[in-house]
């Protein structure tokens, strides 16, 4: 499984993916929206994580953005927020179980990435 | 309770709100770092109980990046109390390039989302003010929000506090050019029923595309007309 974190915060994206890596997944991480859609044109992604709330770009725009280009990449979006608005243009996007609220916990993300890919 | 102090509550309201979900927002961000942390410990604790070798610089780290958080969320926390707070007392004395400075980091993150920064500029022989804290800064957010959206192609406000004679004036500057079909309704009912309270006048000048609120010395305790 190809994996891409996309999340404003480094700190959170980078040792995700170290994390992920300690269980055999081979994840990749940027800061930005406008870095993951260069990092999408060099290589294939199963699965992206991405957090909603991003400067610019963020993840809902960045999935409407591609998924015509990649109708086989699959979304999880994370946010810190929580409002009730962004459940429900996340829901829509991505499914109801495709939405996580932070912290997550790393079992539940792997968890939901084999679903999101078995779906 | 009149028209006018009903504007004025709810923009405070409003205010006081999206400080909250900000705030809020920006501490769930630190709780997630802590906790992939925190977790990435356990992950080479596991290691190590299976006799895989952990780099003991690698654990000082990651409690080096827990600290750092720690120390974020502190700060945090402590804008957040300044904020609480600035409701306690309805006239006080304040400098309003320290609360200018605090308004533009509790906004940073909401604008940073609009791609825009702000850059407080002190004048140093700006005067202390006597007024209702949070009312100026209901105030001082209503013009920043409207700033997020009209910057100009420079995304940078520069915000600054400059003596006027009669108090100060606080300047919002880098907007873009409006033509005259664009105009914004800037100021509005609750900025102009704001500046009633405060004893302020707000201008948004267009053509030299800023806002500038200026702001008597002392406010004059007085209800607003409406």
């Amino acid at each position: 499984m190809r994996v891409l974190l996309i999340d404003d915060e480094k700190e959170l994206v980078s040792t995700l993916a170290e994390r992920l890596s300690f269980r055999g997944i081979e994840a990749d991480w940027v800061c930005s929206g406008k870095e993951a859609l260069k990092k999408i044109e060099e290589k294939i992604y199963d699965v992206a994580v991405v957090d909603i709330k991003m400067p610019k770009i963020g993840g809902i725009q960045l999935k409407r953005m591609i998924a015509d280009k990649y109708p086989d990449m699959k979304f999880i979006f994370m946010t810190g927020h929580g409002s009730e608005e962004d459940f429900r243009v996340g829901s829509e996007e991505a499914g109801e179980q495709f939405y996580l609220v932070k912290p997550v916990a790393i079992e539940e993300l792997v968890k939901k990435m084999k679903q999101a890919l078995d779906g | 309770m009149n028209n006018t102090w009903k504007v004025i509550n709810e923009a405070g309201l409003h205010f006081f709100g999206k400080m909250n979900a900000s705030i809020s927002h920006e501490i769930k961000n630190v709780l997630a770092i802590i906790n992939e942390n925190a977790g990435l410990l356990e992950d080479l604790s596991g290691m190590a109980d299976q006799d895989v070798p952990v780099d003991p610089a690698r654990l000082k780290s990651i409690a080096g990046k827990i600290q750092q958080q720690v120390h974020r969320a502190d700060v945090i926390v402590k804008n957040m109390n300044i904020l609480a707070h600035s409701i306690d007392e309805q006239v006080k004395k304040v400098d309003p390039g320290e609360l200018l400075v605090f308004m533009a980091t509790l906004s940073k993150r909401l604008a940073s989302m609009k791609g825009i920064s702000f850059e407080p500029v002190m004048s140093e022989n700006s005067p202390e003010i006597v007024t209702n804290p949070f009312l100026l800064e209901t105030m001082l957010w209503r013009c920043l929000e409207f700033v997020m959206k009209a910057a100009g192609a420079e995304k940078t406000i520069e915000v600054s506090v400059q003596p006027n004679g009669q108090g100060i004036d606080i300047n919002f500057t880098g907007l873009k050019v409006f033509g005259e079909k664009q105009s914004p309704s800037f100021p509005g009912e609750a900025e102009h029923a704001l500046a009633g309270a405060l004893g302020a006048k707000i201008a948004f000048n267009a053509e030299a595309e800023k806002i500038i609120l200026s702001l008597p010395l002392k406010m004059q305790a007085a209800e607003p007309s409406g």
